[in-house]
């Protein structure tokens, strides 16, 4: 490694030859030069699958497919603009109903299943946290839910819903799960939580994990009970995790296509949601009104994910959390150079306890 | 498990032991209260376990009996049969091809996220440049991109340049969530691997390029298979694209070709042979989650909390 080889110009200009930790802002044109090339790839084809896609959705929005069959039986090619023609139809008449519907469905479904994952999940965090023997027997059977593909999961529960399947057995009831109707919302609500509340219970357990015993050790001298703990040391500490945990179930749930598609079926009117119309719209060649629905969806999900990581602060990319811990940190030295050996209060001890362990959870 | 016992659990135990490793042995005083802790304890632990799992045995299950008696509800298949396997591979399904077809999307998608993911993390973890944490939320940001918003317009640009059944049409949109899973797993592994061995590689007059593949490339390669076990599995279970794009059963994946299945008897859905299929598609990946657990959880959980 150590034979003459002559940097290539701009490679190395940037790289510090003082050894100790790179300092922020010594960028140079090498660098830059290089990680264009580096990222190009991926940028380009992220633009092909996704921003092309995104132009071409709001391109084909605007315009609608004249008389539908030509004389032959075949759709005709021609389109007309129509302008925002496709959006107003979106709230009126039997498309509108139908618009209406899907983004109930979908509202609905998010919210019911992300609540109960969350809750589900915290469960399940707590639980596994407290077991010593045999996580990992555990891990891997909460991995299980995660790991089958949701179409196999759709058909799964629908076996299970079958008009005489397990769960009317053990029921004792007749209920129809997989037709028209609430029982069909109920079920999609149980097999999508079935699937997805390990996943948040995996995530939160590993926040768990950074929070050090000290702390609750502390709390407990203090008086605080399990109740306490869980409300002034767990949650709050897992907050951060479980913000992005649940952003990104919400996210997934508001796309959410295979599981209904497969457990119910599609254009049933009580489990559609807004990728299951967008797709039978785009199915029955219907592009300017499919292309409304996706952009409509697209924007639901971006309004979404700019209101978590704007209002509730959803760390997503840990830029944030970096920034705030250096400073953390700072202050927590400050402190500690202050601080006698007198315990101290809960709030203090906690905070600066996890401010050590994530400081060396991220070295 | 009840909220009681699992005050009573964590006041007993001293709640400093909620974070020991878990191999911690437990301490060896005996009392009442302890064994009635460590009884609710496994039954909670039982409880999740039941949860998790009855289901997917109930398709285990359900799948080795016969077709005359799919409907029993014994806990175990009363006479053990492989009749709904033989039929899901007796060629009439094409269900062999639909696994090779899932395959092969799933493995070249992988394979394209991991190549240009490994690339990008690299820019991104180590190369100071401008704009990098406003590109860095944007390849986050499009994880979060609505699949349909994909599939619509995509289906009519490959109806027009003719790419309908063929496996490019679904790896291509396929990379649109796995290049985001592959850059952010693979920066967040690269970012937690120190410099130091690359700066004195680069010291000792290695370039920049070669520090990379000589000293982080071999020293990410955890973080690259547990990257590539989760895009594999993420492709592996992707369904609305090769819905979409595909409507030859011969290039179908087997996700599209279980929704599929109608089998032989026209009264009535072929579950048993349904089932078969879920679990010939699922143990793969079972599989792979038993061997690989700490990795996944890790990969899975990097993001999340860091």
């Amino acid at each position: 490694m150590t034979t003459t080889t002559a940097p290539p110009a701009g490679a190395q200009t940037g790289t510090p030859h003082a050894p100790g930790p790179r300092k922020r802002g010594n960028r140079s044109p090498g660098e830059g030069r290089m990680a264009t090339m580096l990222l190009s790839p991926t940028l380009l084809v992220l633009a092909l699958v996704i921003v092309y896609p995104l132009l071409s959705a709001v391109h084909q929005s605007l315009f609608r497919a004249e008389s539908g069959l030509d004389a032959d039986g075949f759709v005709s090619d021609v389109e007309s603009f129509v302008g925002l023609a496709n959006y107003a139809d979106l709230f009126v008449g039997e498309s509108g109903r139908r618009f209406l519907n899907a983004f109930a469905n979908t509202t609905f479904f998010t919210v019911t299943t992300v609540f109960l994952e969350t809750v589900l999940g915290l469960c399940l965090a707590l639980a596994m946290n407290r077991a010593f023997r045999g996580r990992s027997f555990l891990r891997a059977s909460i991995l299980v839910p995660w790991a089958v593909p949701t179409a196999v999961s759709g058909l799964l529960w629908r076996w299970i819903f079958q008009s005489d399947g397990i769960a009317n057995t053990l029921l004792g009831s007749e209920i129809l799960w997989t037709a028209e109707g609430n029982a069909s919302k109920l079920a999609v609500i149980i097999a999508e939580v079935w699937k997805t509340a390990p996943f948040i219970g995996l995530l939160v357990l590993a926040g768990m994990q950074v929070i050090p015993g000290e702390v609750y050790e502390a709390a407990r001298i203090d008086g605080a009970g399990w109740w306490r703990q869980l409300g002034s040391i767990t949650l709050p500490l897992v907050k951060p995790t479980l913000l992005v945990a649940v952003l990104f179930r919400m996210l997934d749930a508001l796309r959410m296509f295979d599981l209904p598609f497969v457990l119910i079926g599609p254009g049933k009117e009580s489990v559609e949601t807004l990728s299951m119309l967008a797709w039978d719209e785009s199915n029955q060649l219907r592009h300017g009104s499919a292309s409304a629905f996706a952009v409509m969806l697209f924007l639901y999900v971006a309004v979404v994910a700019i209101v978590f990581v704007k209002v509730l602060g959803a760390d997503v990319t840990g830029a944030k959390e970096l920034k705030l811990l250096s400073k953390k940190t700072a202050r927590k030295n400050r402190l500690a150079a202050n601080q006698t050996q007198a315990p101290a209060d809960l709030s203090t001890s906690e905070q600066s306890n996890s401010d050590q362990k994530k400081a060396e959870a991220t070295r | 498990m009840t909220i009681s016992d699992l005050r009573n659990a964590a006041v007993d135990s001293g709640a400093g032991s909620s974070n020991a490793p878990a191999d911690a042995p437990p301490s060896n005083r005996p009392n009442a209260k302890r064994t009635w802790r460590s009884y609710s304890v496994y039954a909670g632990l039982a409880l999740i376990f039941a949860y998790c799992l009855a289901p997917f045995y109930w398709m285990l299950v359900s799948s080795l009996r016969r077709t005359a008696d799919i409907f029993d509800n014994t806990l175990l298949p009363a006479p053990f049969s492989l009749e709904n396997y033989a039929k899901v591979f007796d060629g009439s399904t094409m269900f062999g091809q639909a696994l090779l077809n899932s395959l092969i999307v799933a493995g070249t998608t992988t394979t394209f996220a991991l190549v240009l993911g490994v690339f990008a993390a690299y820019a991104i973890s180590r190369l100071n440049f401008r704009f990098k944490s406003v590109i860095l939320g944007v390849i986050i940001a499009t994880s979060m991109f609505p699949g349909i918003s994909v599939v619509v317009p995509l289906l009519r640009l490959f109806t027009d340049i003719g790419w309908i059944n063929t496996y490019q049409a679904m790896i291509v949109p396929n990379l649109s969530f796995a290049i985001p899973l592959a850059v952010w797993n693979l920066t967040t592994f690269m970012k937690a691997l120190p410099f130091d061995l690359e700066e004195a590689a680069m010291i000792d007059g290695c370039t920049k390029w070669q520090a990379f593949r000589r000293v982080l490339l071999p020293l990410a390669a955890p973080g690259v298979f547990t990257t590539a076990i989760l895009t594999f599995i993420h492709s592996w279970n992707e369904f609305i694209i090769a819905l979409s794009m595909i409507n030859d059963p011969k290039i179908q994946t087997a996700t599209v070709a279980i929704s599929k299945f109608t089998g032989a008897t026209e009264f009535q859905a072929p579950f048993g042979e349904q089932m078969a299929a879920g679990v010939i598609v699922t143990v793969p990946l079972v599989i792979m989650v038993l061997i690989f657990q700490r990795r996944i959880v890790e990969g899975l959980t990097a993001g999340a909390s860091k």
